[in-house]
C-alpha cells in the first residue's frame, strides 16, 4: 500500500475504498521497518499523523467537503516551518526550535487534507550536497545504504525512494532537489523563482531558493505543485499570476517540441553511463516526435562561481539571526555579549555552514563587494541573457543533473569544492529562476538511478512536466530493495 | 586662530503609520514589552518582509517638502552587524538609492534667510529597545519598536552654528509636522538625530576632521553637545593637536561626550540589494498624486500671514512655527475675529501660559469659537483689556464660555451712558480746579480726571466712552 | 589567491564566529581555493552589465496600512533560551 502515489490515494480515498487512517498507518508501519536504516526523518509525528487521519475520514464520512490531497501521508524538509513541531533545519543551531507560525506551503498542505508524517532530514541549513553536514543522522540511499542519498533535501529524497512518505516538500537553492531526487530516482522539480510562496522556509540563499516537490511519478509531481503554487502576499518576490492546473495539463504529446542540449553539460567530469542514459532519453523524446540538437550556454562554466558567491553572501546575512538571543542553542559559557553570539556561533552550526558564513561576510566586507558579489550578479545577469537566447529557439532543455550517480560517505567531504562540483549541472537553473523537473532516466551498471533534467523558461512548468511525463512512460523503474 | 565650525545632521523621524513597515503589528508608542510583535518583526527564521505602501507615501510627501528629487527606481539594502536590538542582526535601509535626493530648506536665522541642502532621504526600519536599569547583571530586550518605520533626513554641512543647527532642527520638525507625516514627540524618541561637527581655519574651503555625536535625544541636548564639542575641538586645535575622526556618546546629564569608537574600529555594516524585497520604481503620477496632499507649509504660510493679514514677518513666523498654533489662528481669524488681535492675544498672555504650563505649542485648551468671543468681549468694549487677561487665565484652567466667566467675576465694563454720566458729573464736582486747568489747555488735567473717574467706577468704566463723555462735560463747564 | 590567518581572523570577527589557531588556517586554505574559483568571474568584462538581484523583474510588492493582532507574546517568547518580565535576556549591555 505504501508504493501507491498520492494521485492513486486520492482516488481510492474519494471512491471509499481506502481510508486516510488506513494508508496514514501503512506509512508509520513502513517507517517502522525501514526508518532503521534509511533514517530519512528527523522528527515523526506518530501521533498527530494518526489523529488527522482520523479527523479527516470522519469529514470523509459527514460527506463533507475535503482538500485535494485529502489523506495522502506527506513529509516536510526541516527548514520548512511548521506551526509548534520541531523545525530543526537539521542544525544544532535550532535542536528545539517549534516555530509559532505555519509556512505558507505546510498550510497549503493542511488545507489540502494532506496527513504530516513527520520533518526530514537535510544538510544543515541546505548547505550540501549529501545530506553528511545534518547534526542528526546520516541519510541512507536507498538504492545503496552505503551511498549518499544527495543534498541538501537528502531526507526528502530517500523517504520518498524508501516509500517512507507519499511525497516531500524540498528546496531548492542550486540543485537541493534535483540532486537528491536524482539520485534517489524520484521526480523532483525546482519550479520557477516565486511561483511557490517562501514564506516560512528558512532562508538559505534568499533570491536562489525555492519549495519543490519530490514525488513517485511526474504526475504526482504536477499535483502537488497545483496545491503550493500561488501568489502569497506574505513574500514579497511572490508573482501575482493565476495558474491553470498541470495535473490537467499532462498530455504526454511531445510532439513538435524542441529540445535543446547544452554541450556544455555533457563534457568533461560527466561520467559515461550518465551521458549515455541522457542521450538514450534524448532518442526516446525523438521517437516520439519531438526533435533535439546540441546547443550551447557558453557561459555554464561561470554558473558555479557565481552561485557561490551570491549564495554564501546572502546565506552570511540570513543566518546571522542565529545568536542564542530568541531561540535556538545558546552556549552555556561565555564572558559577555560578544562572546555569547561567537560562543553560540561557533558551537551550534556546523563546520560547512561556516565555511559559507565566512565565504559570505568576505565577499560583502568592505573593499570585496565589487569583486566578489557585484561581479557575480553582473555574471548572473549575463548567464539570464544566455539562457533566453537559448529559449528563442528551444521550448526545454534537457542535461544530466548530476556527473554521476550517488557517491559514498565521506568520498567528497574532505574538498569543499569537489562538493561544490555536485552541483555543477544545476545551479544555472537557480541562476536564472527557472523551473526545471528532475525524473529517472536510467540506471548505471550497479542498478543506481540516473536523474536527467528538463529545464524549462520561466514559468514553463507546463511544458516541462509534460516533456517528463511523456519521457517516463517509456522508463521502466526500479524500486530499492529495502 | 579664529575657527568656522561646520555641522552636518542626520534627523531620523519615525512615521505615524497604522502598521510597523514589513509586518502588520500596530505602530504605538509603549506597550508591554513584546505585546507588539510578530514572527516577522522578532526576525524569526524563514519569516519574509512586505513594504508598508504608507511609509513609501510618507517618505516622498516628506522628500517633496523638502524640495527633493525623488528617485525612480529606489531599493532597499540590508545594513549589517549585530547587536540584541535588531533580531535579524540586519536592519533593513537604503544604501545607494534613497528614496528622496537633493533637497534644500530655508532657515531664518536672525532675520537672515539661508538654505540648508538636503542631501537625502531614505527608509529604514527603527531597532528594538534594550532595558539595563532594572536588572543587575542582565539586558533585557524589548522588539516593540523594532519594525517601526523610519525615515533618516541627511543634511548637507551646511550649518555654521549650533544655533543655526537648532533652527534647521525646528524648521524640519514643523515641515513634519505640517505633512503630517511623523508625531515629532522628542520625549518618546520619535524624532532623534546625530550630530556632525568640525573646524576649519576661517577662510579655509577643505572640511576639517568631523567627530559624530550619538545618542542625542532633544534639540536642547543636541545643542549641548554641539556647543561642547565647538569648544573640545577649538581646544584641541588651540593647543596644536589633531582631531581624530571618531563617533563620540552624548551624556546630557554629565554636559559632555564621550569616545565610542574610532575610526579603526568602523563598522563594516556589508550593505548588499535586500533579495526579499523588490525594487520599487516610483511614477510620475504617484509622485503627483502625493504631491497634491501636501499642505500650505510653514514658508508659504508665513508669507500668507504677512501679505494678507499684515501681520509683522516675526509674529508671522511664531505663529507658523507650529502647525497646531497656525491651524488655531486660521480657524480663529476664519470666525471672523482680527487677525492683529488674534496674532497679538497668541503670541502674547497665550504664548506665554503655554510656556508656563509646559504644554506643546499649540496645544490651547479652548476651541478658537472662544479666543474670538474674548476678543469680541473686548472690541464690544464689553470688559477692558486688563480684565480680558483675567478671563483669559479662567479659560487656561477650566473649561467655561468667556461671557459666562466675565458675569462670574463681575469683570464687565459700565458702558451704560446713565451711571458713567453720573459718576462723570461727580468727579467734576469734586474738582473744579481741574476744569479751570482743563481750559486753560493743560491737558494733564483731562487725564487726572479719567483716573479719577476710573477710581470711582472701581475700573470697570469704559475709557472709551468716559473719555468722550468727560469731554463734552468739559466743553459744556 | 592568498587569504591570511589574520583576514580570515578579522572575516570571523564581523561574522561572530570563534576559531581555533588550527581551524583557522585550514579555513584559509579553503577560503583561498573557493574566492580563488572566484575569481574565474574575472575573465568576463562586465564593464557596464547591471547586476541581477531578483531572477524574475518585478518591482512594486506593497502592503495596505492595515493592522493585524499582534502574536501572543508567549508564543513569541516560547523559544527564548534565557527570558525575564516577557522579553528576552541578554549579558549586560554598557552603552
Amino acid at each position: 500500500m505504501h508504493t501507491l502515489t498520492a494521485h492513486e490515494i486520492r482516488d481510492r480515498i474519494k471512491n471509499k475504498e481506502l481510508s486516510s487512517v488506513e494508508i496514514t498507518k501503512a506509512y508509520l508501519d513502513r517507517i517502522e521497518k525501514v526508518e532503521d536504516k534509511v533514517e530519512s526523518y528527523v522528527t515523526v509525528l506518530q501521533e498527530e499523523a494518526m489523529q488527522s487521519a482520523e479527523a479527516i475520514d470522519k469529514k470523509i464520512a459527514a460527506g463533507e467537503e475535503v482538500g485535494a490531497l485529502a489523506g495522502v501521508p506527506v513529509a516536510l524538509k526541516d527548514n520548512l516551518c511548521t506551526k509548534d513541531v520541531l523545525t530543526t533545519c537539521s542544525s544544532k543551531m535550532l535542536y528545539n526550535f517549534r516555530p509559532p507560525y505555519d509556512s505558507t506551503v505546510a498550510k497549503k498542505l493542511k488545507d489540502a487534507d494532506t496527513v504530516l508524517l513527520g520533518k526530514v532530514n537535510m544538510d544543515e541549513f541546505a548547505m550540501g550536497s549529501s545530506t553528511e553536514t545534518s547534526y542528526f543522522k546520516k541519510t541512507k540511499n536507498p538504492y545503496d545504504l552505503s551511498k549518499v542519498p544527495g543534498g541538501s533535501s537528502g531526507g526528502s529524497a530517500a523517504c520518498v525512494a524508501a516509500d517512507e512518505a507519499t511525497f516531500t516538500l524540498g528546496s531548492d537553492t542550486g540543485g537541493s532537489i534535483r540532486q537528491p531526487a536524482s539520485l534517489c530516482g524520484c521526480v523532483g522539480m525546482k519550479p520557477t523563482y516565486g511561483t511557490v510562496s517562501r514564506f516560512g522556509l528558512v532562508a538559505f540563499a534568499s533570491s536562489l531558493d525555492q519549495i519543490g516537490p519530490l514525488a513517485k511519478d511526474v504526475q504526482d509531481c504536477a499535483l502537488i505543485y497545483d496545491q503550493i503554487v500561488g501568489y502569497d502576499p506574505m513574500d514579497s518576490t511572490s508573482v501575482n499570476r493565476e495558474y491553470a492546473s498541470f495535473e490537467k495539463a499532462l498530455t504526454g504529446d511531445v510532439k513538435g517540441l524542441k529540445i535543446g542540449m547544452p554541450a556544455e553539460y555533457m563534457g568533461e567530469g560527466i561520467s559515461a553511463p550518465v551521458q549515455k542514459a541522457v542521450l538514450a532519453a534524448l532518442e526516446s523524446f525523438k521517437a516520439m516526435g519531438a526533435s533535439y540538437e546540441e546547443m550551447h550556454l557558453p557561459l555554464n562554466e561561470y554558473a558555479l562561481p557565481a552561485y557561490y558567491m551570491i549564495s554564501s553572501a546572502e546565506a552570511s546575512s540570513n543566518l546571522a539571526r542565529f545568536d542564542g538571543v530568541k531561540y535556538g542553542f545558546r552556549a552555556e559559557k561565555f564572558e559577555d555579549l560578544v562572546d555569547l553570539y561567537a560562543q553560540t556561533r561557533s558551537e551550534g552550526f556546523g563546520a560547512e555552514v561556516k565555511r559559507r558564513i565566512m565565504i559570505g561576510t568576505y565577499a560583502l566586507s568592505s573593499g570585496y563587494y565589487d569583486a566578489y558579489y557585484k561581479k557575480a550578479q553582473q555574471v548572473r545577469t549575463m548567464i539570464m541573457q544566455d539562457f533566453d537566447k537559448a529559449f528563442e529557439k528551444y521550448d526545454v532543455l534537457v542535461t544530466p543533473t548530476t556527473p554521476t550517480t550517488a557517491f559514498g560517505f565521506g568520498e567528497k567531504t574532505d574538498d569543499p569544492l569537489q562538493m561544490y562540483m555536485a552541483d555543477i549541472c544545476t545551479v544555472s537553473v537557480n541562476i536564472g529562476g527557472l523551473p526545471a523537473v528532475v525524473l529517472p532516466c536510467g540506471y548505471d551498471e550497479n542498478g543506481l538511478p540516473i536523474g536527467l533534467q528538463i529545464i524549462g523558461k520561466p514559468f514553463g512548468e507546463a511544458a516541462i512536466l509534460n516533456a517528463a511525463y511523456a519521457l517516463e512512460k517509456t522508463i521502466t523503474k526500479i524500486k530499492p530493495a529495502l | 586662530m579664529n575657527y568656522e565650525t561646520v555641522i552636518g545632521l542626520e534627523v531620523h523621524a519615525e512615521l505615524k503609520t497604522n502598521t510597523k513597515i514589513y509586518c502588520g503589528c500596530i505602530n504605538e508608542f509603549g506597550g508591554e514589552p513584546n505585546t507588539h510583535t510578530c514572527p516577522i518583526c522578532s526576525g524569526m527564521p524563514g519569516t519574509l518582509p512586505v513594504l508598508n505602501k504608507r511609509v513609501v507615501d510618507f517618505a516622498i510627501k516628506a522628500g517633496l517638502a523638502m524640495n527633493c528629487s525623488i528617485t525612480q527606481y529606489s531599493k532597499q539594502d540590508r545594513k549589517n552587524y549585530f547587536y540584541p536590538d535588531l533580531p535579524k542582526a540586519y536592519q533593513i535601509s537604503q544604501f545607494d538609492l534613497p528614496l528622496c535626493q537633493n533637497g534644500y530648506v530655508d532657515i531664518v536665522v536672525n532675520g537672515e534667510t539661508k538654505r540648508i541642502g538636503i542631501t537625502r532621504i531614505h527608509i529604514e526600519e527603527d531597532a528594538g529597545k534594550l532595558v539595563h536599569d532594572d536588572y543587575a547583571n542582565c539586558s533585557i530586550a524589548d522588539y516593540n519598536r523594532c519594525g517601526v518605520p523610519l525615515i533618516e533626513i541627511v543634511s548637507e554641512p551646511d550649518l555654521r552654528s549650533p544655533e543655526e543647527a537648532h533652527v534647521f532642527l525646528e524648521t524640519l520638525k514643523t515641515i513634519l509636522e505640517y505633512t503630517e507625516v511623523s508625531d515629532c514627540k522628542m520625549q518618546e524618541g520619535s524624532l532623534r538625530c546625530d550630530v556632525n561637527l568640525s573646524l576649519r581655519p576661517e577662510g579655509q574651503k577643505e572640511f576639517g576632521t568631523r567627530c559624530e555625536m550619538k545618542n542625542i535625544n532633544s534639540f536642547r541636548a543636541a545643542v549641548r553637545s554641539m556647543e561642547y564639542e565647538q569648544k573640545r575641538q577649538t581646544e584641541v586645535l588651540s593647543n596644536g593637536g589633531i582631531i581624530n575622526q571618531e563617533t563620540r556618546r552624548w551624556d546630557d546629564v554629565k554636559g559632555e561626550s564621550i569616545v565610542m569608537r574610532t575610526k579603526e574600529d568602523a563598522q563594516d555594516y556589508r550593505y548588499f540589494p535586500e533579495p526579499d524585497l523588490l525594487p520599487m520604481i516610483i511614477s510620475d503620477e504617484w509622485i503627483e498624486e502625493i504631491r497634491s496632499t501636501i499642505p500650505e507649509l510653514p514658508e508659504q504660510r508665513k508669507s500668507r500671514y504677512i501679505s494678507e493679514f499684515g501681520l509683522p514677518e516675526y509674529d508671522a513666523f511664531l505663529l507658523t512655527s507650529s502647525k497646531k498654533t497656525a491651524d488655531y489662528f486660521d480657524e480663529t481669524v476664519s470666525l471672523g475675529a482680527s487677525p492683529k488681535a488674534v496674532s497679538n492675544w497668541m503670541m502674547g498672555d497665550i504664548a506665554k501660559f503655554i510656556n508656563d504650563k509646559e504644554l506643546e505649542a499649540g496645544d490651547i485648551p479652548f476651541a478658537p469659537a472662544q479666543l474670538k468671543a474674548l476678543i469680541d468681549l473686548i472690541e464690544k468694549g464689553t470688559i477692558s483689556n486688563s480684565a480680558a487677561k483675567k478671563v483669559l487665565a479662567e479659560m487656561f484652567a477650566q473649561p467655561e464660555e468667556p461671557e459666562k466667566i466675565v458675569e462670574r467675576l463681575g469683570l464687565s465694563q459700565v458702558s451704560d451712558e446713565g451711571a458713567l454720566m453720573a459718576m462723570v458729573q461727580e468727579v467734576l464736582a469734586q474738582n473744579p480746579q481741574s476744569i479751570v486747568d482743563y481750559k486753560a489747555g493743560k491737558d494733564r488735567a483731562l487725564g487726572f480726571l479719567m483716573g479719577q473717574i476710573m477710581r470711582v467706577s472701581k475700573g470697570k468704566a469704559n475709557p472709551q466712552v468716559i473719555n468722550q463723555m468727560l469731554k463734552e462735560a468739559l466743553d459744556k463747564a | 589567491m592568498n587569504i591570511s590567518k589574520e583576514e580570515v581572523l578579522h572575516v570571523a570577527k564581523l561574522a561572530r564566529l570563534k576559531f581555533t589557531d588550527a581551524e583557522a588556517e585550514a579555513l584559509a586554505k579553503d577560503m583561498e581555493s573557493i574566492i580563488g574559483f572566484a575569481n574565474k568571474l574575472n575573465e568576463l568584462d562586465t564593464e557596464g552589465v547591471v547586476p541581477t538581484a531578483h531572477a524574475i523583474p518585478m518591482h512594486n510588492a506593497f502592503r495596505e496600512d492595515v493592522v493585524t493582532p499582534s502574536y501572543d507574546r508567549e508564543a513569541m517568547l516560547q523559544n527564548a533560551p534565557s527570558k525575564e518580565d516577557g522579553g528576552y535576556t541578554v549579558p549586560k549591555v554598557v552603552e
